[in-house]
């Protein structure tokens, strides 16, 4: 990953700052900067949004050979979560033996190390999920 | 007026037990657990480092505190393993915290008392009028290679805590007792830390530990009966019980605070966690002296009386977070200290 990129990414990645369209109250995260319902009625007014951080699993899968950069921590799961304001999030559930992990899990955002550029270069830091404590 | 305003701690999930170290190495585990007062200490994730503990730490602080991140107007971070030699842990837990831009950060380092120095730092920002809140936090992953006595110890975690003119619990004075003393150090580039064997007990902890909290009884006309609890630094589970001897406090006013038995040293988190465990149980008018300890060396001492705002504060329950916690075999824990 560019460090440029990284850097542009920072308030969706370590706090899920979103999007909010305020003509039809739509959540986007990724943010995007047109709602893709209003089309041009959004232009400028989309606003920022911060995600609670709560979610669904909606579905998930164990990596067992890890692209570059991820070596080491296999295995692991992604999945795919539902954010309970409604935009879908991919991200790694960490804590959680691949064997408790089902469909339904409620989860919560938390702060982790995503990928260390080299031993030389940037760590690169953000979201990942852990399952909600009751 | 100055008093901490709220806290937060983080301490890593998976623990290690001191007999599975000792397996490993062909030791004793139970005269090495004797020897140590400890039983396991506390192992952070692959994907965890000081500046995701130091984040989790901030964030729980500033929700129990019930802020506005915006207003925390510094923030220092304390630590001997920032993830970085050069690039502030600071910036990214402001970010993380959504204290930005407005603030100034800076991270510290002084092997284990490096949290302390920037509690005393926000003490005095405050009392100057410079900023409305201030954030302190020890945080650490703790390295020791492999073999080495300080393995058994060697545990990872942090606090934060926000410095305010008024809150949960009022910082009457502190006290510092430094000097140049080399009883444990890491060379710059070095993985793991050496240190002076025998040396590390009488001229470096005993000594400033003593004299920083006698300085700060002096201060304050108190003797050691005056306070409900006492905190000390906790490298092991045998200095802090032996520290509070010789200064004339009992087993009594230590326990609730003493955390190195169950999670290891946290390094620069390790006092600071055990005040944090403190304020966990304390009732308004509870007097609390707390005395960190740093190699190289120093030591910082506080004074604190507990206020009514404790009543209607969250309070977080420190031993019940630490209760929540998954076991680790030797080749995982290496795994995750990313030995292997
Ligand atoms: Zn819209």
């Amino acid at each position: 990953m560019a460090v440029p990129r990284y850097w542009r990414e920072i308030p969706a990645r370590y706090n899920l700052i979103g999007k909010r369209c305020k003509v039809c109250g739509r959540v986007y995260f990724p943010p995007r900067n047109i709602c893709p319902v209003c089309r041009r009625k959004s232009v400028g007014q989309m606003e920022d949004y911060k995600l609670k951080g709560t979610g669904v699993v909606e579905s998930y899968t164990i990596i067992h050979v890890p692209p570059p950069h991820f070596e080491g921590e296999e295995p692991y799961i992604m999945a795919l979560i539902k954010l309970d304001e409604g935009p879908y999030v991919t991200g790694q559930i960490v804590e959680c033996d691949e064997k408790d992990v089902h469909i339904g899990m409620r989860v919560r955002a938390t702060f982790r190390k995503i990928m260390e550029d080299g031993e030389k270069g940037a760590i690169y830091y953000g979201y990942k999920f852990v399952k909600e404590e009751e | 007026m100055v008093a901490i305003v709220g806290y937060g701690a983080y301490v890593p999930r998976y623990r290690i037990k001191v007999e599975e170290i000792a397996r490993m190495w062909g030791d004793d585990p139970a005269s090495i657990s004797r020897g140590l007062g400890i039983y396991e200490k506390s192992v952070p994730a692959i994907d965890e480092d000081t500046a995701t503990i130091a984040v989790e730490a901030a964030r729980r602080a500033v929700k129990s505190a019930g802020i506005d991140a915006g207003e925390i107007g510094a923030i220092y971070v304390g630590s001997e393993s920032h993830p970085y030699a050069v690039k502030p842990t600071a910036t990214i837990v402001a970010e993380a915290i959504g204290a930005t831009p407005y603030l100034t950060a800076a991270d510290y380092e002084f092997a284990c008392k490096a949290g302390t120095a920037g509690i005393q730092n926000c003490m005095a920002l405050i009392k100057a009028g410079m900023i409305k809140y201030g954030m302190a936090i020890g945080a650490d992953v703790a390295q020791a290679a492999p073999g080495d006595a300080l393995e058994y110890t060697a545990a990872a975690g942090g606090v934060a805590y926000i410095i305010g003119k008024d809150g949960i619990a009022t910082i009457n004075e502190t006290a510092s007792f430094t000097t140049d003393t080399p009883d444990f150090w890491r060379r710059e580039g070095q993985p793991y830390p050496g240190h002076g064997e025998r040396f590390t007990g009488e001229p470096a902890y005993y000594r400033h530990i003593t004299n920083a909290a006698n300085l700060l009884m002096e201060k304050m006309g108190t003797k050691p009966s005056d306070y409900d609890y006492a905190v000390f630094h906790q490298p092991n589970g045998k200095f802090p019980r032996r520290v509070a001897k010789m200064l004339g406090f009992s087993d009594e006013q230590i326990k609730h605070g003493l955390l190195c038995p169950i999670i290891g040293n946290t390094y620069s988190g390790s006092a600071m966690l055990g005040l944090a465990a403190t304020l966990d149980i304390a009732k308004p008018g509870d007097r609390i002296i707390m005395v960190s300890f740093g190699s190289g060396a120093g030591s910082d001492a506080f004074d604190i009386t507990v206020t009514d705002a404790i009543e209607s504060y969250p309070r977080q329950n420190i031993r019940k977070m630490i209760e929540k916690k998954q076991y680790v075999d030797y080749g995982l824990y290496m795994k995750y200290r990313g030995e292997i």
